[in-house]
């Protein structure tokens, strides 16, 4: 299949259909409306039902009542937007209702701004909404990868049983490269034999809820979906190493940050520094294991967010005070250039300027 | 000498007991959701809502598959439902005053205003009953509620809400009607109502919405009989009882 240049944004709603995404129900904020509109216009055609809401409650509810009827099913927004939905979030986890997320991150806190953020990081891998609870948290760095890892995102969402997170940020979701669907392999997926879509022909009535009343019911129902989130970081931890093998110093960063860091750390061998990174793709499930394998070797690591330091907190519990963690964050929407990257890495090796 | 039956429990409810307080009419509506189910044969192919409320634990109750919701969300749930299943599938909604006409008013109206094809069931007493009688978007001026000890007040709380009378301004709106527990008359009344609502989703009508007036003896502070006159002298002249919207197939 050839190649195609697309908008991030679009590319998430083109996969999302070619995963059998059957329903789709939004409410438009910038900077993710490309998808919303990309939908509107695709699914129909798909023979998908596209919807938008009166409000980011309303569509995540929407998307809840559609999972109970068993179809792939997602909703997208950026940050504000995300806010409202955690209700619903909490529910869909309750209920054990599969479905996919996107949030596209803007700067917050409030209505802050509409340019590229990672400050949505603690909301997305720390449980968000109430209750003991994980959501699987996908985070792309180039538009190819928002393909495998959307379709890889629909089945972890039918085989866990729970909304799966893609975390974008406007930046990502804005840019246009050229991108191949290409063919997958779907994961071995579980009959949806739950589903709520009338008795007709399979037995007794189906309940699907999160109300358990009984203290001792709802103790069990947190531990079954306690192992179920050990399970999902035994089996499905994702990460890249990039140049750790011989590394002083180690870069953390994830989705386009790690890009940048990418041409920091070239910069940074031409002098003579020893820099590598580590590029958690899954941030919940967050990735230790590279951590422990390099935190006897390395001198530092050095995390690099678009937040006031959100991921450094999961770094430092991974090194777990092996050897010093160093972050430099950009806020407000600000993008941080390599130039600045480089600069602190000098001066974490106590380099001259 | 056989025995002969004359009245059997509808096999639109299960077994199980309902939770409701003695006097309760929550009780009488849902034999009359169930038996609407049952009399259109359409049990095998409902899926029904349960609401935060009273009847949040109605996905117990009713013999259908069941799907419990956030707190007013129902319609949005119903919705997403509704568009995805198959279209013969009926689709319903059971909610409280609290759940509907506070924090769910956005859910209703904008199903209304879409027209989903879904049949909505709202339970006005008045009151929050589950949480321990505080005041309901629907309280009556005057009413003593525990959030309301010296009465509702116009000048405070404002001015209780008709959902039925806004609902039917709604041009996606098909069916709305104001029915009422306090007597025989009314419940026959209700009963046509509630099969009415459920028939016009079967033959894709559009949004169907049946207000029924209820008591809560418990939080009104009255004994069920009482509760009953209160509801006919006090909820009538202000939710006057009647059909809103009857929207004809060429409208």
């Amino acid at each position: 299949m050839a190649k195609v240049l697309m908008k991030g944004n679009e590319v998430i709603a083109e996969t999302a259909i070619k995963a059998g995404c059957k329903g789709y129900f939004g409410y438009p904020i910038t900077p993710q409306s490309e998808l919303i509109a990309y939908m509107a216009k695709r699914l129909p055609e798909e023979g998908g039902i596209f919807l938008q809401a009166e409000s980011e409650v309303a569509a995540i509810n929407m998307v809840y009542g559609a999972s109970c009827a068993g179809v792939r099913v997602m909703t997208s927004s950026s940050s504000p937007g995300i806010s409202l939905k955690q209700e619903g979030i909490s529910y869909l986890v309750g209920s054990e209702l599969p479905s996919v997320i996107v949030n596209i991150m803007r700067g917050g806190p409030g209505l802050g701004s509409i340019q590229p953020s990672q400050a949505d990081y603690f909301q997305a891998t720390k449980g968000g909404g109430h209750g003991d609870y994980k959501i699987p948290t996908y985070a792309p760095a180039n538009l190819q990868e928002i393909v495998d890892l959307t379709y890889l995102a629909f089945d972890i969402a039918d085989i866990y049983l729970t909304p799966v997170y893609i975390l974008g940020d406007g930046m990502l979701g804005q840019m246009m490269e050229p991108v191949e669907f290409g063919t997958r392999e779907e994961r071995a997926l579980p009959p949806k034999n739950w589903a709520t879509t009338g008795t007709r022909g399979d037995g007794p009535p189906k309940i699907i809820n999160s109300l358990r009343l009984d203290p001792a019911d709802l103790e069990a129902h947190n531990e079954h979906l306690q192992a179920k989130y050990r399970e999902i970081e035994e089996k499905e931890t994702l990460y890249e190493e990039y140049m750790t093998e011989d590394a002083d110093y180690i870069i953390v960063a994830f989705g386009i940050v790690s890009r940048i860091a990418r041409t920091a750390i070239s910069r940074a061998r031409a002098e003579g520094l020893k820099v590598g990174m580590i590029r958690p793709i899954t941030l919940w499930p967050f990735p230790v294991k590279p951590f422990v394998d390099t935190r006897d070797k390395v001198k530092a690591y050095l995390t690099v967010e678009m937040s006031a330091g959100q991921m450094v907190e999961d770094v430092r519990l991974a090194v777990n005070g092996a050897k010093p963690v160093h972050f430099y964050g950009r806020l407000g929407g600000i993008v941080p250039t390599h130039e600045n990257i480089l600069q602190k890495l000098r001066e974490i090796a106590g380099g001259v300027n | 000498m056989a025995m002969e039956v004359v009245f059997k429990k509808t096999k639109g409810l299960t077994d199980t007991p309902n939770t409701y307080c003695p006097g309760c009419t929550h009780g009488i509506i849902h034999r009359l959701v169930g038996e609407a189910l049952e009399d259109l044969d359409i049990i095998e192919d409902s899926v029904g809502v349960a609401p935060v409320g009273c009847s949040v634990l109605a996905y117990d109750f009713f013999n259908c598959d069941m799907t419990q919701a956030a707190h007013g969300r129902a319609p949005a749930v119903a919705t997403g439902l509704k568009r995805v299943l198959p279209p013969d599938r009926i689709v319903f909604t059971y909610q409280g005053d609290g759940d509907l006409a506070s924090i769910g008013i956005a859910e209703i109206i904008h199903a209304a205003a879409r027209g989903e094809n879904i049949t909505v069931i709202f339970v006005n007493n008045a009151i929050y009953g589950m949480t321990g009688g505080q005041m309901a978007p629907t309280s009556l001026i005057g009413q003593k509620t525990q959030t309301s000890p010296l009465g509702r007040a116009a000048d405070n709380q404002g001015y209780p809400i008709k959902m039925s009378e806004m609902l039917a301004t709604l041009d996606g709106a098909t069916y709305i009607e104001r029915v009422s527990m306090h007597d025989l008359v009314s419940i026959n009344r209700a009963k046509r109502a509630i099969k009415k609502a459920f028939e016009n989703q079967k033959l894709g009508k559009g949004f169907s919405f049946v207000e029924v007036l209820s008591t809560c003896p418990t939080n009104w502070g009255y004994d069920p009989f009482e509760s009953m006159k209160w509801l006919k002298e006090n909820m009538i002249p202000v939710f006057p009882l009647g059909v809103y919207k009857d929207k004809k197939e060429d409208e």
